[in-house]
């Protein structure tokens, strides 16, 4: 701090007597010396706060470094086709390999189903002739729908976004954003299209 | 004539560089011998004679260092030939296994894990049984659990490594309990509570799950990131935290002995 006139003390600047004495200690000074304003914070608190500071800079600098800017990760929004092209009453698997998704036309909607276990995260597989999704890790099975039924998956499978792009007509899967049954989340218009 | 040598070899100025004092003659200069070295002063100069008393220690402490060391060599070793991308990593595991010369040093590397884990809980049972926790040592206890949780996270890294079934799918749902953790992870309780402006802060691409796995799901940045993470993070806060946990034992007294 600089050179300052003295003056008199303002906004409670007075420290009491026993900071006094221990800044007084702590900055080296002759105990009888009054604290001034320059004393109270000594080279070496100012330093110790520097250090502290740049320390925690550097820990937070290398924490956020952690945390990847770029995935190689195929993207989560992918078109499948048109609307045409899934059959009533069909699960269609041309996607599961690629993108993790099956996409079922059943009563009137078309809905993409994540291919994820909602137990503890394998892909089921779709069993056409038994009419249902079995996961080969633990027996989770789950209905066409996704509904669950056997096994000790607590809870259906999720459904992706899922819409019409209007440029061409084409369908849009988004897996970024999910709708779980037991939340009441199938009935969101963006989780299904409606299909004749 | 053969003295001769010795001595022309003992007075040389190389032998003297190396070798400052001769050999010790009396207790005292063994013991100083042994304190000024480097390397000799990690051992203690006495050992208590109750202390060689297998039926009472197990000597698992021993042992788990022991395999420490090995998993440490032939891990090195393995890293010569082992590529963590997901285009090779399946292949030079196999190819260490079949091709490599006395590759078996990747099965020692595998099974001494294993066996190292086993080791370290018999030792933390036989700590426990024969109250080596008390006072003075509660601080090398304490020590000691987290050397057991770094162990064991030494085990869920390297399990990743041989990126097959086993280890993708072990792996994925291990991973998946960070999703719940408090706060920090997105399906876990209060992660809508950190928010700027109506935007979640904590989603599948930012919560601790994200910063473990590198992704939002295993892939190639988690493979190498849990390959850093086996071979250069932990090993180097483990082998930090066995010194002070030897350190503390040295200092205690040595191994205990009955008391």
């Amino acid at each position: 701090m600089s050179d300052e006139p003295e003056q008199e003390s303002t906004a409670g600047e007075t420290p009491p007597a026993r900071a006094e004495a221990a800044a007084t200690q702590a900055s080296g000074t002759k105990p009888s010396d009054d604290v001034t304003r320059r004393g109270f914070f000594s080279w070496a608190a100012v330093a110790w706060v520097g250090f502290t500071a740049a320390v925690g800079g550097c820990v937070s600098a290398w924490g956020r470094f952690m945390f990847p800017n770029v995935l190689y990760e195929p993207p989560t929004t992918f078109k499948v086709g048109k609307p045409a092209d899934f059959a009533p009453g069909v699960v269609d698997t041309r996607f599961v390999e690629d993108n993790g998704v099956w996409i079922v036309n059943e009563e009137g909607r078309l809905y993409a189903l994540i291919a994820i276990c909602t137990h503890l995260g394998c892909p089921p597989n779709w069993l056409e002739a038994q009419n249902k999704f079995k996961c080969p890790c633990h027996g989770s099975g789950y209905y066409k729908n996704g509904i669950n039924f056997e096994g000790p998956t607590p809870r259906p499978l999720e459904r992706a976004a899922i819409a019409i792009d209007p440029s061409d007509g084409q369908v849009v899967v988004d897996k970024a954003r999910k709708f779980l049954w037991e939340q009441g989340q199938w009935e969101d218009p963006a989780a299904y299209i409606e299909v004749a | 004539m053969l003295k001769d040598l010795q001595k022309a070899i003992v007075k040389s100025q190389v032998w003297k560089s190396i070798f400052r004092v001769g050999i010790p003659t009396d207790n005292r200069k063994r013991a100083m011998a042994m304190l000024g070295n480097v390397v000799l002063h990690l051992h203690p100069i006495k050992v208590k004679k109750s202390g060689l008393r297998m039926s009472y220690t197990w000597c698992m402490g021993g042992t788990a260092f022991f395999l420490f060391l090995v998993e440490t060599i032939t891990g090195v070793l393995l890293m010569f030939y082992y590529r963590p991308t997901v285009e090779y990593a399946y292949f030079d595991m196999v190819d260490l296994r079949e091709v490599a010369a006395f590759g078996v040093m990747r099965e020692m590397h595998r099974w001494g894990a294993h066996a190292m884990v086993i080791a370290v809980w018999l030792h933390m049972f036989r700590v426990f049984m024969t109250g080596s926790y008390k006072p003075p040592r509660e601080f090398n206890w304490n020590v000691g659990v987290i050397l057991l949780v770094l162990t064991l996270l030494l085990s869920f890294t390297g399990y990743l490594l041989p990126w097959d079934q086993l280890a993708i799918w072990a792996i994925t749902v291990g991973s998946n309990m960070a999703r719940a953790t408090p706060l920090l992870g997105h399906e876990g309780p209060g992660a809508s509570f950190l928010q700027l402006g109506g935007t979640q802060l904590v989603h599948v691409g930012s919560d601790a799950r994200f910063g473990l796995i590198a992704g939002r799901t295993i892939g190639g940045g988690t493979l190498i990131r849990f390959y850093v993470l086996h071979c250069v993070a932990i090993p180097l806060a483990a082998a930090f935290l066995i010194a002070v946990h030897f350190w503390r034992v040295r200092r205690d007294g040595g191994i205990s002995g009955p008391v």
